[in-house]
């Protein structure tokens, strides 16, 4: 066997569709763009794409297990305030911070009066224990906030509200210890990290092809969990918990595994938000981000992981043009934008892709009788009453929407009339 | 309360919601191999029945012994796990899966969070799968959607999916709802041919079909046996007559 006839038998990849969108995807992240576009757009187009790790983290928790998280904003902070920690400690050596009355602790501690580091900042002056901490602390967070909930069985809306009120006291938290977290201007003016100066223009391109590497191990690591019994578990789960229980599964341990892994790969965008931004503020870890960060899966396609990929990068790139222009309208926009696609596309980009797929045949050979993920209708949102819409852009198959960006686009902007059409001539 | 020889002993459970006694004091033994059919009106209790059993619900007393285990003191998935199969009143299958996969999720291999992760599908797995596929009567549909299925088709995965946990105790609620008569047929010849090896506790009102499966009926009123034996036995008493089978 080729490599190629390899990769498509591969169920991981999702067949020859499959690698042709991670191939797309790749082909656009690390050639496209880097070629395309100079270094302020493409450090930009990194933080974007740091959202992303949020975004795949909630296909998975959300489109296929059902679970509506509206506070991962939580583990995306975390992990870029653990991040900062330990840049900001490098970026406070006694030399430079020399003038302060007590030197070697963080500017924002000495105007806060602290004359000692405190006890927990101590161990972030090693890069491995940050990276450790990276990974290990948000997930362990959402570990309590999973087991106190999934264990109880709350869920639906309440665990929805409950995890953002839980973003929300976060973020208070931090801008109120100021002394402890540098308040609510965050952490600023991190410079090096071992040395190494990452505001140069080099550094910026090394840490945008890490992220993307990184990004793309957790679009992998996805496809493997997607594609194993655990997979198929998550959309059981989704749509009759009950008979998941009843055949000797305890739902609650799949339910805690995949908030955490969820939280861990969010916190992974959070720590390399840090590294590429040089900064973290609490502004990033309440409620607004928490939900922006669902409204890029959602725009996407919430089944679709490389979708949730397109969906960050498009409604950032809307985001960046628009706010530019016309700031004040701009959260309007992004409203109006969910309640579209909630409405008019549940699948979003992927769903909109998936349905001329297969209408002009251009994955003819795939024939695959098992239609992935349908987006389930137990959602917080009013979509129920649109079934029909529901059921036609109910192919979401992962990793469809991929493709030339442009096509998807392109799609995008002729669908909406189409849909409206179908929708008066229904309800006709 | 003492061990038994029984499969199911039931001993004096009661379950009382605000007060109101949905069972009362039942006491109930289903032998091995026995093919049990709960019958009674509206709000008798039976559905309340299989819920305490299956840990759905928890009793406010008395005991539930499956081999001699207590149940009453374990959590669902336990329970489904010491072997007891429970099939719900709708039809309670996992649609946007395929037949197949709603088989193979029912595997009880991979049950934990990692055994899922590493779970590989066998030929174990799927000899088993189309064993009880040919059983269920649902060979040719496999790579169908499951929420295509007719409704009947539907009822009998959801009995495959339990099947492929081998219970030893299957509960079947209403399994024969919305079928057409020659479904019924079909679903009597299955349940008597899979009550073999294992006891089956079914709720049912439809009394014909009650007559080709049933060993043994129970009748429930007010959370209460009424009467308990052969069907023609319980069909004679005057007690059934008048609360459930005379109108």
């Amino acid at each position: 066997m080729t490599l190629w006839e390899k990769m498509k038998a591969s169920p991981v990849l999702g067949g020859k569709e499959g690698v042709i969108g991670l191939a797309v995807l790749a082909a656009i992240i690390f050639v496209v763009l880097p070629l395309g576009v100079d270094i302020f757009r493409l450090n930009l187009i990194g933080k974007y794409l740091t959202y992303a790790f949020v975004a795949v983290g909630l296909v998975m928790l959300w489109g296929h297990g059902g679970i509506l998280s509206l506070g991962q904003g939580i583990f995306f902070g975390l992990g870029g305030y653990a991040m900062a920690m330990f840049l900001k400690l490098e970026a406070s050596d006694p030399l430079s911070t020399k003038i302060q009355s007590t030197p070697g602790i963080p500017d924002f501690m000495d105007w806060n009066q602290l004359t000692a580091l405190p006890w927990f900042w101590e161990p972030f002056k090693s890069l491995p224990f940050t990276i450790f901490a990276v990974l290990t602390i948000p997930a362990l967070f959402a570990y309590i906030i999973g087991y106190a909930m999934f264990k109880r069985r709350v869920g639906g809306v309440y665990f929805s509200i409950i995890t953002q009120a839980v973003a929300l006291i976060l973020s208070i938290l931090i801008v109120g210890q100021q002394g402890y977290t540098g308040g609510v201007n965050g952490m600023t003016d991190l410079r090096t990290m071992l040395g190494w100066d990452i505001r140069t223009d080099s550094a910026k391109y090394i840490l945008y092809f890490v992220n993307g590497l990184l990004l793309f191990g957790a679009i992998f690591l996805s496809k493997y969990i997607m594609s194993s019994k655990f997979g198929m578990l998550l959309l059981a789960m989704r749509d009759k918990e009950e008979r998941v229980r009843f055949s000797g599964y305890d739902v609650s341990n799949f339910k805690i595994f995949i908030f955490c892994l969820a939280a861990m790969m969010s916190a992974v965008g959070g720590a390399m938000f840090t590294l590429q931004v040089g900064f973290m503020s609490p502004s990033f870890v309440g409620i607004v981000p928490s939900i922006e960060m669902v409204i890029f899966c959602a725009v996407g396609g919430r089944a679709s992981l490389i979708g949730a990929v397109y969906g960050t990068l498009l409604v950032n790139y809307g985001k960046t043009v628009f706010s530019e222009n016309y700031p004040e309208m701009w959260l309007y926009l992004m409203g109006g934008l969910f309640i579209a696609v909630v409405m008019f596309f549940p699948s979003g980009l992927a769903g909109i892709w998936d349905k001329y797929a297969t209408k002009y045949g251009w994955f003819k050979e795939k024939a695959k009788p098992v239609k992935k993920p349908e987006v389930s209708t137990s959602e917080v949102e009013a979509q129920a009453v649109l079934t029909d819409t529901a059921t036609e852009a109910s192919l979401a198959t992962e990793s469809t929407s991929v493709v030339s960006k442009k096509v998807t686009r392109k799609k995008a902007d002729a669908s909406p009339a189409i849909e409206s059409n179908k929708l008066r001539g229904a309800e006709a | 309360m003492s061990n038994t020889d029984f499969v199911l002993a039931v001993e004096d459970l009661t379950v009382s919601f605000d007060g109101f006694k949905a069972v009362d004091s039942l006491t109930m033994y289903i032998d091995k191999n026995e093919l049990r059919v709960l019958v009674g009106p509206n709000g008798a209790g039976k559905t309340t029945v299989l819920d305490l059993i299956c840990g759905k619900t928890k009793s406010t007393s008395g005991s539930i012994k499956f081999n001699n285990t207590e149940l009453t003191k374990l959590s669902e998935h336990e329970i489904v796990r010491s072997g007891v199969g429970r099939k719900f009143q709708n039809p309670s299958i996992y649609e946007n899966l395929s037949v197949y996969q709603n088989l193979e999720v029912s595997y009880p291999k991979g049950r934990g969070v990692f055994g899922s992760l590493t779970f590989k599908r066998t030929k174990e797995v799927e000899d088993r799968v189309r064993k009880v596929a040919e059983d269920i009567m649902l060979t040719e549909f496999l790579d169908m959607e499951s929420a295509l299925l007719s409704h009947g088709q539907k009822q009998w995965l959801e009995i495959g999916m339990l099947l492929m946990q081998e219970p030893e105790l299957l509960m079947l609620d209403e399994p024969v709802a919305g079928m057409s008569a020659k479904e019924r047929d079909q679903t009597a010849d299955l349940l008597n041919r899979i009550c073999q090896n294992r006891s089956v506790i079914v709720i049912e009102h439809d009394m014909e079909f009650v007559k080709k499966i049933a060993h043994k009926v129970t009748v429930l009123h007010q959370g209460k046996i009424l009467a308990e034996g052969p069907m023609e036995k319980v069909q004679a008493d005057e007690k059934v007559i008048e609360v459930y089978l005379g109108h």
